[in-house]
């Protein structure tokens, strides 16, 4: 009994330490379990190297983690054409998409050196605040909950506002009092599920709701008829009505039920990083405003005598030092940013605008100096 | 090495006494290790993150809403409201299925084994099916490909003026209690007493070789009599709200929402196919000549299998039933793929809109947990009692 016992004991046993060692790896710092996946063995094998590969979890930014670890892990919905889904090629592309493309080409110099992460709505927070990914790029609205308790949001990407998208087909309502009664799809974890129950119990009025934790079976069971209607951020809405069989039977009501303000979200407590997402923002809105896009960005940093434009495009004037912007980038990022990815006027029209099916204004999106709400603070 | 040691007794590494205590200690010694790791672990992950840890949550307005409730429930409810409300969900889920899911196993399981070859084959052919497919994938087949399919709220399924059935649920009269529904409850209570009575006076005077005439039969024609007096003394107070279709869905009644009936039925079918095969390996272990014995003694096919062979085989039987009423109880929480709010899915939320991951996990694991040993201490104690008493 013992004699034939001993082997599985020591099985256990090892089993046991093995998994302590795996344990320990995600806890001590997002880094290193990243770096545990793309080299199990060494990990294993040097385990005590692991916590300082990935620096003390409150002394070192993930700005040097990330350049150490050479890719942006940038947390995605991944099922929301326009901002971000697979194209045929099976590229992550889309609104979103762009703008983790944009901070890594800001920190790495190299706009494809992401790796995304699909995330459902409910993972998204958790995923944010165990350091899974080093920003969230989600269409995540922005509300003072989440920024106390998920993470830093950076500037709003997309200015969108709540709405309801009816199917003609089952019922002829126009306006919020026409739904009645009606059974609304929404996704659990959501703002919109919020506003809906807020909204409805507001203008006195009752709904049956139908939650799903996922976007496709929310618009999957939508399109079934399972609901009389769905409802979500305005955007997402006409993004997925070009994938439904019959487009034209749906109609987006022309009521806002709340303001939507999407935008990256970096992790808690690392104001440097936090600072490197919210610039990068800046710098595509600023770029536009200078009017510098991808085609004439090299041209215009070799070209400009316009010390602002030097200043942001990190040209050196003759016997000076570059402008330093303590954001711990190479001087020319913005650079590496516009032509690699674009301004925002042009990831904007890439993704969402006229030449795309969804074929969006740009509305509350656009510059401050065009009645929009973009506004980019100096760069000096 | 053992030139060393130039002794006759036995060394300390091949001592058995010594080496229990020391597999012991060893074994004690890591669980201890890495329970301590985990903690540690978990301590350091929340400081360092800065996630709060508390409950104080619970007492919150949730602001979310559910979309069926089987307590009053309303966004403005409490986090520990919306929580109770999923638990209630998967405590009613499961409990329907496991009662369902054993009547299906039970008779999949006596059908593989009957004499009749159709029988056989589709009895067989049920079980493979469900055994080797995931759930999740039955589910989604079960709920988009099987429920959202059906008519349209406008071009309902209806029995009569009162059950419905749509894409949206099966919708069925609800009974309105009014004054003087207590009073005929205890009346029912009483007849049912009265009627079971005779039943078992009449059971055991036939069996003491003693019957009174139809004494069965007088007493549940007394108690019929004792409900019809009730209910007119009563006055009739219990009506039925019948399901009436609105604007966009039909409104009174009871209704079934198409994600429960999804769930349930994948559950039933998915784990009445385990337990049919738990149910044919318990009778197949009754030995051949228990069956014979009976054959012997002149009792039917159905007395055989009623009175000797399952008496034997719960014996086998209970402890894999007992697992498996625990994998359906869990497996209800894919109903999150669904859209049921049961006590993951509403768990989920609550993280998410809280932003207090671990708490509300413990918590869940937790409830899942108690729910669990709840569930084997009753069989363990069912299964006790069949056992076989050894004298």
């Amino acid at each position: 009994m013992t004699r034939s016992g001993m082997p599985f004991i020591v099985l256990v046993v090892l089993a046991m330490v093995l998994a302590a060692c795996g344990d320990q790896a995600p806890s001590g710092n997002a880094g290193a379990s990243q770096a545990d996946e793309s080299e199990p063995a060494a990990s294993q094998a040097d385990e005590s190297a692991a916590p300082s590969e990935g620096g003390e979890p409150s002394g070192e930014s993930r700005l040097a983690l990330v350049q150490a670890r050479g890719n942006l892990i940038c947390g995605v919905n991944g099922s929301l054409p326009g901002f971000s889904f697979l194209d045929e090629s099976g590229e992550m592309t889309g609104f979103d998409a762009d703008f983790c493309r944009a901070i890594a080409a800001a920190v790495l110099g190299d706009a494809e050196a992401v790796e995304y992460r699909n995330l459902s709505t409910d993972q998204r927070g958790p995923a944010l605040q165990t350091g899974e990914v080093d920003v969230l790029i989600r269409n995540t609205t922005w509300t003072v909950s989440r920024d106390t308790s998920w993470g830093l949001f950076a500037p709003t990407t997309f200015y969108d506002g709540q709405a309801i998208m009816v199917n003609s087909t089952l019922t002829d309502a126009t306006t919020l009092e026409d739904l009645d009664g009606a059974t609304i799809c929404v996704q659990s974890g959501t703002t919109t599920e919020l506003n809906l129950a807020d909204a409805f119990s507001s203008a006195g009025l009752s709904y049956e709701p139908a939650v799903f934790a996922d976007i496709d079976p929310t618009y999957q069971a939508y399109e079934e008829e399972r609901c009389d209607a769905v409802t979500s951020d305005r955007s997402q809405l006409v993004a997925r009505r070009t994938a439904f069989a019959n487009p034209a039977d749906h109609l987006i009501l022309e009521e806002v039920l709340s303001k939507e303000p999407l935008g990256p979200v970096a992790p808690l407590g690392d104001d440097q990083w936090f600072n490197v997402v919210k610039w990068t923002v800046f710098a595509t809105i600023e770029a536009e405003e200078q009017g510098i896009t991808s085609e004439n960005v090299e041209e215009t940093a070799a070209s400009s005598d316009n010390p602002a434009v030097q200043r942001f495009l990190g040209v050196t004037p003759p016997d000076t030092d570059p402008f330093d912007s303590g954001l711990g980038l190479e001087p020319d990022w913005v650079v590496n940013v516009i032509s690699q990815v674009g301004n925002y006027g042009e990831i904007f029209e890439r993704n969402l605008g006229a030449g795309t099916p969804f074929e969006l204004e740009r509305g509350l999106n656009a510059l401050w100096t065009d009645d929009g709400l973009l506004y980019a603070p100096p760069y000096r | 090495m053992t030139t060393a040691h130039p002794t006759t007794s036995v060394p300390i590494w091949r001592d058995v006494r010594f080496l229990r205590v020391a597999t012991q200690a060893v074994i004690v010694l890591v669980v201890a290790v890495v329970v301590g790791l985990g903690v540690r672990n978990l301590a350091e992950a929340i400081d360092a993150r800065g996630l709060g840890f508390g409950f104080g949550f619970l007492t919150r307005s949730a602001g979310f809403d559910i979309s069926e409730t089987p307590i009053p429930y309303t966004p403005a409810s409490s986090y520990a409201t919306a929580f109770l409300a999923g638990l209630l969900n998967t405590l009613f889920v499961s409990l329907l299925g496991i009662i369902l899911a054993t009547i299906l196993g039970v008779i999949a399981g006596v059908a593989r084994l009957s004499p009749n070859w159709l029988v056989r084959q589709v009895a067989a052919g049920y079980v493979e099916l469900m055994r080797n497919t995931p759930l999740l994938v039955q589910l989604f087949i079960l709920y988009f490909a099987v429920f959202l399919q059906l008519p349209s709220v406008a071009n309902s399924l209806a029995i009569g003026n009162a059950v419905f059935l749509n894409q949206r649920g099966v919708y069925l009269p609800a009974p309105q209690f009014g004054p003087g529904a207590g009073a005929l409850g205890l009346v029912v209570l009483l007849a049912l007493a009265v009627a079971i009575g005779a039943l078992v006076v009449a059971g055991r005077r036939a069996r003491e070789g003693n019957p009174i005439p139809r004494l069965g039969l007088y007493g549940t024609l007394a108690a019929i009599a004792l409900v019809a007096i009730g209910w007119v003394v009563t006055g009739g107070p219990v009506a039925f709200d019948l399901p009436e279709l609105q604007r966009f869905n039909f409104v009174g009644g009871m209704a079934l929402s198409p994600e429960f009936t999804a769930l349930l039925v994948g559950l039933v079918l998915y784990t009445g196919a385990f337990i049919g095969e738990v149910v044919r390996g318990g009778i197949q272990a009754v030995r051949r000549g228990q069956w014979e014995a009976a054959r012997a003694l002149g009792l039917s096919e159905g007395q055989t299998l009623r009175l000797v062979v399952f008496p034997q085989a719960m014996r086998i039987i209970v402890p894999p039933l007992t697992s498996q009423y625990l994998n359906l109880t869990k497996n209800s929480s894919l109903a999150i793929a669904i859209g049921y709010p049961d006590l993951f899915k509403i768990g989920q939320t609550m993280t998410n809109q809280t932003g207090q991951p671990v708490p509300v996990m413990l918590l869940v694991m937790g409830t899942y947990l108690a729910i669990s040993l709840a569930t084997s201490l009753v069989l363990n104690i069912y299964n006790r009692r069949v056992q076989v008493l050894e004298r």
